[in-house]
């Protein structure tokens, strides 16, 4: 667990209190407790079990039938799982899906990385570091229909730009080879900010005499990044990394607004097609069994992502 | 640091500031640009940066106030649509999330912080797996509880399956209030004080930092969330500001889309988040940063 001390005052509270002893003689006031307890935690563990516990076991279960929404789900074994294997709108979405999460990502976290330390190493306003997260603050369908605007092939304001440059217009939105690229940088627009901010964040604790030792040595600015920068900032943008990658997976209101899974299945993202073989077919089965395989594929991630953060926290030791 | 020359290197640095800064921020002006200009006259004059035959019109269209000759007359399409509506649902909706979510967490968070009793670790770690868990499984099967329990097209059933329990919300207050002296409320106990006068009169209180962070950003999380709503409701009577600009862009013509009235609606979907940033902008920048834990 990472908690980054960015300054706000509850990061000052915590670390005096944890510094005071604690006093932890079972008093007699702690007697009555349990009561107490069951009623507080009540409403936090009726939200755990009926909506986080039973559904994530119903949707197992779930995948191993043929549901229909109107009547009883049917045990069918494996069938949904075979079914998937030979799917080809499901491979090609797995497909599309990786294509955009590494596009999305890979410029997403470079481009936080570089306007971290930039941001780091150039000024402190809280005015510039405010305006470049505006984007977090709006809505995927906000940020999806300014951009289907913008990208729009005559009239979007882009194309114009490519045109002032003597470029072709190109067909962002409506074209089997620009739609997932397209939708991707609507993605990086949306969270590079965000991004950013946590990486700024985590680079203010480093302390700066690490920097002046640096300079001493002779290190230049680039040198520095590479050597002291990226090193120090490894355990947070190991996490940053794994939770953008999780967070792409699941992209679904970009495309829901700016294609809807289009043009002939080019930005068909998982999440799209689970959509639409549940809400559009009713085939709740097998969207369960996908939504199945895209768990299973988020928990690989995930444990992964714990094996990133063990590994550099002993590095760091 | 900060009285060095300008390196050629800095020099960079800035430009690639400012280019970032651009890009991000010029998409908000061209909603505004395009919200207050008259939809044919677009076509002709698609890349003027200031607004092309200045008008209120789409602001009319899209909150109801013309009539549909007006709204054809302009470029749209005739569909009239009533944002304020959306508006009210979204405030309705973000709020009561946001304010049982915080407050849910708070109880539990308390009782695993300062309550001594049997089966809390055990509690604690289960939550915590589901830190762990993504949520990607639970949607289809709590869209089958919400519709088996007749609450689909309720604020209800909006709320209640993600509107009870955040395991990220208890660990972060449990970990802030075992940061807390728990004198104070020791000597509340031995005055007499109960349990419950405590926690609202004096750990509540000394919350308050954290308790506005997850506020702010639940907040957010919540106005801006689409798929949950999406799946649950179909009467506008309920449905949020995010799925009514979906619909009005998806249900646009291909060929000459209304994209005055589109932007009109995009700002008026984004102007209470832009508000919030007003107001609480530094807040906001301080508590991503804050929460950069997991």
């Amino acid at each position: 667990m990472t908690l980054l001390n960015s300054g706000p005052a509850p990061a000052r509270d915590l670390s005096t209190g944890s510094g005071a002893p604690r006093r932890r003689p079972a008093s007699p006031s702690h007697r009555g407790d349990g009561p107490l307890a069951w009623v507080l935690i009540a409403p936090a563990l009726i939200g755990f079990l009926v909506f986080a516990v039973y559904p994530t076991l119903r949707g197992i279960y779930l995948s191993f039938t043929e549901f229909r929404v109107l009547t009883p789900p049917k045990w069918i074994g494996f069938a949904n799982f075979q079914e998937l294997a030979g799917d080809p709108v499901f491979w090609n979405s797995l497909r599309v899906t990786v294509y955009f999460v590494v596009v999305a990502v890979g410029l997403t976290v470079i481009a936080a990385v570089t306007t971290a330390a930039v941001l780091h190493r150039l000024t402190s306003s809280t005015v510039i570091r405010g305006l470049i997260i505006l984007p977090f603050l709006i809505s995927g369908v906000v940020a999806a229909t300014v951009w289907s605007w913008m990208l729009d092939p005559q009239l979007g304001i882009v194309n114009a730009v490519v045109h002032a440059f003597g470029g072709d217009g190109v067909q962002f939105l409506t074209s089997r080879e620009w739609a997932i690229p397209s939708i991707a940088f609507i993605h990086v627009w949306k969270n590079l900010g965000y991004t950013a901010i946590i990486l700024f964040a985590g680079l203010q604790t480093i302390p700066p005499q690490v920097y002046e030792a640096g300079r001493i040595d002779g290190a230049g600015e680039t040198r520095m990044f590479f050597s002291l920068t990226l090193p120090l900032l490894k355990p947070i943008l190991a996490l940053v990394l794994v939770l953008n990658v999780i967070g792409a997976f699941q992209v679904f209101d970009l495309v829901s607004v700016t294609t809807k899974g289009g043009p002939a299945n080019a930005s068909n993202v998982l999440q799209m097609y689970i959509y639409s073989k549940a809400f559009g077919q009713f085939d709740f089965g097998y969207a369960s069994a996908m939504s199945l395989a895209l768990f299973a594929i988020l928990i690989a991630i995930t444990f992964l992502q714990m094996r990133l953060l063990r590994a550099n926290e002993s590095e760091q030791a | 640091m900060r009285t060095r020359r300008l390196s050629p290197g800095r020099i960079l640095a800035w430009i690639y500031l400012a280019v970032i800064l651009v890009v991000t921020v010029f998409p908000f002006y061209w909603i505004l640009r395009t919200a207050l200009s008259d939809n044919y006259a677009l076509l002709g004059n698609p890349s003027s940066l200031l607004p092309v035959d200045f008008t209120w019109g789409p602001f009319a269209r899209v909150l109801g106030l013309a009539s549909a000759e007006e709204s054809i007359a302009e470029g749209g399409s005739g569909a009239t649509l009533d944002l304020g509506r959306y508006l009210v649902n979204s405030i309705v909706y973000a709020t009561a999330s946001t304010f049982l979510i915080v407050l849910f967490s708070l109880l539990a968070a308390y009782a695993f912080a300062r309550l001594h009793w049997r089966g809390r670790d055990l509690v604690f770690s289960l939550f915590l797996a589901a830190l762990m868990v993504p949520g990607i499984l639970t949607l289809l099967p709590n869209f089958v509880l919400v519709r088996d329990l007749g609450l689909l097209n309720t604020f209800a059933g909006m709320i209640l399956p993600y509107g009870l329990f955040s395991a990220f919300n208890i660990f972060f207050l449990r970990q802030f209030m075992l940061g807390l002296s728990a004198e104070t409320e020791e000597a509340a106990l031995i005055d007499g004080a109960g349990r419950v006068r405590i926690l609202f009169g004096i750990t509540i209180p000394m919350t308050s930092g954290p308790i506005t962070t997850l506020s702010i950003l639940g907040f957010i999380g919540m106005w801006n969330d689409y798929f949950w709503p999406l799946l649950v409701t179909t009467d506008e009577s309920v449905q949020p500001l995010t799925l009514a600009l979906a619909v009005f862009k998806q249900s646009s013509p291909q060929s000459q889309p209304d994209w005055a009235g589109l932007m009109a609606a995009t700002l008026v979907a984004a102007l209470p988040m832009l508000l919030l940033f007003m107001v609480f902008g530094r807040r906001i920048v301080n508590s991503i940063g804050f929460t950069g834990l997991k």
